[in-house]
């Protein structure tokens, strides 16, 4: 077995990277097509559809903008530790945890806060409490020894079992399971694409591609995060401190996770509800997979995944809409087949 | 303080009745088959992250047979083929194709809460729930899956023990290498265990459809993940695994005791004592046993 | 006289060439070495033969002809081959019996029959009148032990051919005598033994002929009695290159750079949790020594007797439990593994797979692990710089090819290790240096290279400690060598007394607990 994510260099490594990746889009197709068929449709059709109801007009266009945002964010989180060897499942819950924090910031700011501190206050916050449960769960790995997968796991369904109840008793306002609204200065302006939801959120995400990008290429600690993935004794030999690093990869990715909370908080619905942003967390995980770990490919994978799920709503009256979750796990199991030699997690000084 | 000491003591006083026993085997069946069918899989090497894809399978397939047949037997036994699937699809996986396994794992997990969902959507066009099936019910001692939990706990216990291929699993798990270089087959063995060890898991899933007579949508709800837990904290042996299931059931019985019964707690804060009962012995247990050696080395 | 083993073989990993139309005859009843550097194919040619490897092209006989597509281990074992690997191939988790049973258990009704199994590997052992527990935990045995009992359960299957790769590898003086006579008695008995190794002296000793490998083709077939000096000129095609002797003897006042004192360290091995409660003799009891600057002292003793405890100990891989560590007068006792190389400690792990190099990682990222103090500016990583570095490195013992963006899982075994030396040895300011076995498993020639650099960093006023189960290598290198048994310091050779004649005979005693 080889460990994760470990540059190779090279043209060839790269081509067979893309060349995996591609063959995952078409195997996801090709299972597509037979479940469309199973379903009494034509697959050419809703294939048709789901193209034309993405990138065909405007408000399918910026639909996907708004829906890649949260995508480009949690792709990010699954990908700083798959760098480092370690595999997040939480980013579900750091997400949630996030997006409380910042909504119950952002509404006790004062009303007249500016958009110039009231925003990064409210960013600020949603890092912090997302890279709190990123910390733990790495922590909990690097000092327990537990499996990180089961115990973020089990901490997605604390987190939200702990919003909600957080909610019910003191925060939700009147008869919705919704917080109070945020001030005006912590709210990103939409993007005003016919319609839809996009808005400005999306500049942090590339902000955030932009910078992760750096910290896996150019930073002491990018490498430090490449090395504890690639040989944690040999790390450790080289006196990295393999449990200070793996927390420190898992806590960034809850703070980037985090952020996704924040742009469903301050870019769209304006509060903390509960069901928020659900299941984005785990289409990280199949955006981080196709790009392979790389900070720009997400952007474009976080794009290819948000197509599926807006084209999704758009084919629903021709086939039932769950079957882009279907796709998404197709592409990441035959992923994992096509790279199971370059990304691989868990090995290594458990 | 004296109340609250009473408060305790009647609502302990108030779990000791038939029902409150009879909750506990009820909810312990799943956990117990799927944490043995992952001890299996694991002593043999593989990463078993699927058991909630085999244990919501195992679901679906079991309710899907009921509702077309009426045959609770043949239920259980597609249960266990539907589990042998996924595990046949993981073997590839990772002893084939050389995946990762915990990705592979996931991956499985996702495309059975997708996959069922669909197939809901498509078999009886609803999202949420199959129709209503005659399943077991309320049934604890009558129901052949009690009996049968009881019987697999054995056969686990005694096979890896005592048999020529629990032998050769524990062998191939602990040095894939010295196995091979003994004549035997490392694919061949692994791919035993992990068939054994998936429809044993898929039964498990029966239980969760055929007791609620009908799939709901994500019934599985983490207890794959639970019972991987319960597999690391019994230090991958069968015995200890099915001790620690047994207070994941008794854990889970309280809970929903305490709800019922109005104690006060947050309802849901309440539901969460299993999920915080794994983590809290995750964290500080470090297991009963080493694992095994070539634990998630591909093949 | 019949023989019991006629093959012929090629092979190619990927684009390299493993055995080029390699030929090896054995007759029966004789002790037959196959001889050659690391890489030379031995292990290769013989894995063909117990069907671990199928050999791309070739023919092979044992007894009768075989078909070489279809060989395998099931096929091998049917013609009465066997083999016991260099590592071992016990199972450390399962007791000896369940060991042997191993791929041909007796079953009874449906279950395991271990009491057929214990009685099989018991009487096995009475015949070779060797003592044996079947019930005993294989991991909790000494590497001897572990020897003795796979080579019994190995002759008690295979009558015809026994294959030993490198069996004295992790042995002691004492232990090799024994083994090489347990093997002439098998021989006797009219079982063909065949002997991988590379130490001449032993060859010399046991075998009855000789085949000599090199660079994966046949280069002789020599038979007993040949000198020592001629097996070694064909293996490595020309004059092996000198063996050295020590640096010159740093002067008494030298000051002392590493000092241990009562160093204590639990066992790593696992064995204790394998056999609990059974007072396992393994991790590191009472250590005490010192190196001085420009000094080489040396560790030796049979794998397992606390070595890797004592190695992880000093560089800060593990606590101690109890005792001192001293680097350049600072007590560096609770120091972590940074702190103890920011203070001058170089470390040559081991195990370079896991320890010493991140495999995937290209070279020029493998140097810069554990020296990325030198390449960093702030949060940034000094791009030319770590081009530099990798540069100098590389060149500094001879690494090819010579290429920094290359995956270090591209090189050899030797060049390999030579990266790891080169990195440690290369840092600025190294005031004491850990080398673990650094020339285990490497040519001759990476062999010499590495030797020479440890001298010359010892010769520049370094303390170097080396832990090697190689005499030889220690002879070539060490002012003192002590000797490491059952985790406590045996006894120690240091000048006149270290090249004395019987100095091998009085090392090897302290190696198995003799003395």
């Amino acid at each position: 077995m080889t460990p994760s994510g470990v540059d190779r260099g090279g043209d060839g490594a790269r081509f067979a990277e893309l060349r995996a990746a591609a063959v995952a889009l078409l195997a996801a197709m090709a299972a597509g097509s037979l479940l469309i068929i199973l379903a009494g449709a034509s697959p050419l059709e809703v294939w048709r559809t789901l193209v034309a109801r993405t990138f065909g007009d405007a408000y399918g266009a910026g639909q996907v903008v708004f829906r890649a945002t949260p995508l480009v964010l949690t792709g990010l989180a699954v990908a700083v530790p798959l760098r480092a060897g370690l595999f997040n499942i939480g980013a579900e819950g750091q997400m949630i945890a996030a997006a409380m924090c910042c909504a119950v910031v952002g509404a006790a700011l004062p009303a007249a806060t500016p958009a110039l501190l009231a925003l990064p206050v409210a960013m600020a916050a949603a890092a912090v409490a997302g890279g709190a449960v990123g910390a733990a769960t790495g922590a909990l790995r690097a000092y327990r020894g537990a499996h990180e997968v089961i115990v973020a796991i089990l901490l997605n369904a604390i987190i939200a079992g702990v919003a909600l109840w957080l909610g019910n008793q003191w925060l939700f306002v009147g008869e919705a399971t919704r917080t109070a609204s945020v001030v005006e200065g912590a709210r990103f302006a939409e993007l005003g694409i016919t319609g839809s939801s996009a808005s400005s959120s999306v500049v942090v995400a590339l902000v955030a591609a932009a910078a992760v990008g750096w910290l896996q290429t150019r930073s002491t600690i990018g490498f430090r995060w490449r090395m504890i993935g690639g040989g944690p004794d040999a790390a450790l030999a080289a006196g990295i401190s393999v449990a200070r690093d793996r927390v420190s990869a898992m806590a960034a990715a809850g703070a980037l996770a985090g952020l996704a909370g924040a742009h469903f908080v301050l870019g769209h619905k304006h509060a903390f509800e509960e069901g928020l942003g659900r299941g984005v967390g785990f289409l990280g995980v199949a955006v981080a997979l196709l790009a392979q770990g790389r900070a720009a490919a997400i952007v474009v994978s976080a794009v290819l995944f948000a197509a599926l799920s807006q084209g999704g709503l758009g084919v629903a009256e021709l086939v039932p809409k769950e079957l882009v979750d279907v796709l998404q796990a197709v592409v990441v199991l035959v992923a994992a087949a096509t790279l199971g030699r370059t990304t691989s997690v868990g090995g290594g000084a458990r | 303080m004296m109340d609250a000491v009473a408060a305790v003591v009647a609502f302990v006083a108030a779990l000791a009745t038939v029902t409150f026993v009879e909750m506990v085997v009820r909810i312990t069946v799943p956990y117990l088959l799927a944490a043995l069918g992952g001890a299996i899989t694991e002593r043999a090497g593989l990463v078993d992250l699927a058991l909630e894809a085999k244990l919501l399978f195992g679901a679906f397939t079991a309710a899907a047979i009921a509702h077309d047949t009426g045959s609770i037997a043949l239920a259980i036994a597609g249960a266990a083929v539907a589990g042998a699937a996924v595990g046949a699809v993981q073997a590839l996986w990772a002893i084939r194709l050389g995946a990762d396994q915990i990705v592979t794992g996931v991956a499985l997990n996702l495309a059975a809460y997708g996959l069922t969902r669909y197939l809901l959507q498509v078999m009886y066009g609803q999202g949420s729930n199959s129709p209503r099936i005659d399943g077991i019910g309320a049934k604890v001692w009558s129901s052949p899956l009690t009996w049968l939990a009881l019987v697999l706990t054995a056969v686990a216990i005694v096979m890896i023990a005592r048999t020529r291929l629990g032998l050769r699993v524990r062998a191939v798990g602990e040095r894939p290498d010295a196995t091979a270089a003994a004549g035997v087959s490392v694919a061949g063995t692994r791919l035993a265990a992990v068939l054994v060890g998936s429809a044993i898991a898929g039964v498990g899933g029966a239980q969760l459809s055929l007791v609620v007579n009908g799939f709901v949508a994500e019934m599985s709800s983490g207890r794959g993940y639970v019972a991987l837990a319960a597999v690391i904290m019994g230090g991958w042996r069968p015995a200890w695994v099915a001790l620690v299931c047994l207070g994941f059931g008794a854990a889970e019985a309280v809970q929903v005791r305490m709800q019922s019964a109005g104690t006060g707690l947050p309802p849901e804060l309440v539901r969460l004592l299993p999920y915080l009962l794994a983590l809290v012995l995750l964290a500080t247990l470090r297991g009963r046993g080493r694992a095994p050696a070539a634990l998630g080395r591909g093949a | 006289m019949s023989a019991a083993l006629v093959m012929r073989a090629s092979k190619r990993f990927g684009d390299r060439d493993a055995l080029v139309d390699a030929r090896l005859e054995v007759a029966a009843g004789t002790v037959h070495a196959v001889v050659g550097e690391n890489g030379a194919g031995k292990s290769t040619l013989l894995k063909i033969v117990y069907g671990l490897v199928r050999a791309d092209r070739g023919q092979l006989a044992i007894g009768q002809r075989c078909d070489l597509a279809r060989h395998g281990v099931a096929a091998a074992q049917a013609l009465g081959v066997g083999m016991v690997h260099q590592h071992g191939m016990l199972v450390p988790t399962l007791t000896l019996a369940e060991n042997a049973a191993l791929g041909h258990e007796p079953v009874r009704r449906g279950l395991l029959d271990l009491a057929a199994a214990r009685r099989d590997l018991a009487r096995a052992a009475a015949r070779l009148e060797q003592s044996l527990d079947p019930d005993a935990c294989a991991g909790a045995l000494s590497v001897g032990e572990q020897q003795r009992a796979e080579i019994v359960m190995v002759v008690a299957r295979a009558q015809k051919l026994l294959i030993l790769d490198e069996p004295t590898a992790l042995l002691a003086p004492g232990e090799v005598d024994r083994l090489l006579a347990l093997l002439r008695r098998i021989a006797g008995d009219g079982c063909a033994v065949v002997l991988v190794s590379h130490k001449l002296d032993e060859v010399a000793e046991v075998a009855d002929a000789i085949t000599v490998l090199r660079a994966g083709r046949t280069v002789a077939e020599l038979a007993r009695g040949v000198a020592t000096r001629e097996v070694a000129r064909a293996m490595v095609g020309g004059e092996p290159p000198p063996t050295g002797a020590p640096p010159p003897l740093p002067p008494a006042d030298a000051a002392v750079v590493l000092m241990v004192r009562g160093l204590a360290v639990h066992d790593l091995s696992g064995a204790a949790t394998l056999r609990p409660g059974a007072g396992s003799a393994g991790g590191l009891r009472q250590v005490s020594f010192e190196v001085r600057a420009g000094e080489v002292v040396g560790i030796a003793g049979v794998e397992g007797n606390g070595q890797r405890e004592l190695v992880q100990a000093v560089v800060g891989l593990v606590p101690a439990a109890a005792g001192r560590i001293t680097l350049g007068g600072v007590d560096m006792t609770h120091a972590t593994v940074a702190a103890r190389r920011a203070a001058g400690l170089a470390h040559v792990a081991e195990d370079r797979h896991h320890h010493g190099l991140v495999l995937d990682a290209t070279v020029a990222d493998n140097v810069m692990l554990g020296r990325l103090d030198e390449v960093a500016r702030g949060l940034t990583i000094d791009r030319t710089r770590v081009r530099t570095l990798a540069e100098r490195a590389l060149a500094d013992l001879d690494v090819r090819p010579a290429d920094p963006s290359l995956a270090a899982r591209a090189l050899s075994g030797g060049n390999q290790q030579k990266l790891v030396v080169a990195r440690e040895l290369g840092r600025a300011a190294v005031r004491a240096v850990v080398a673990a076995q650094p020339t285990r498993g490497v040519d001759l020639a990476a062999q010499a290279r590495i030797h020479d650099r440890l001298r010359a960093a010892a010769a520049a006023g370094a303390a170097v400690l080396v832990i090697s189960a190689d005499l030889d290598e220690l002879f070539a290198l060490c002012h003192r060598v002590a000797v490491l048994h059952r985790g406590a310091i045996a006894g120690e050779l240091a000048g006149d007394a270290l090249r004395a004649a019987d100095a091998r005979a009085t090392l090897g005693a302290w190696m198995v607990g003799a003395a």
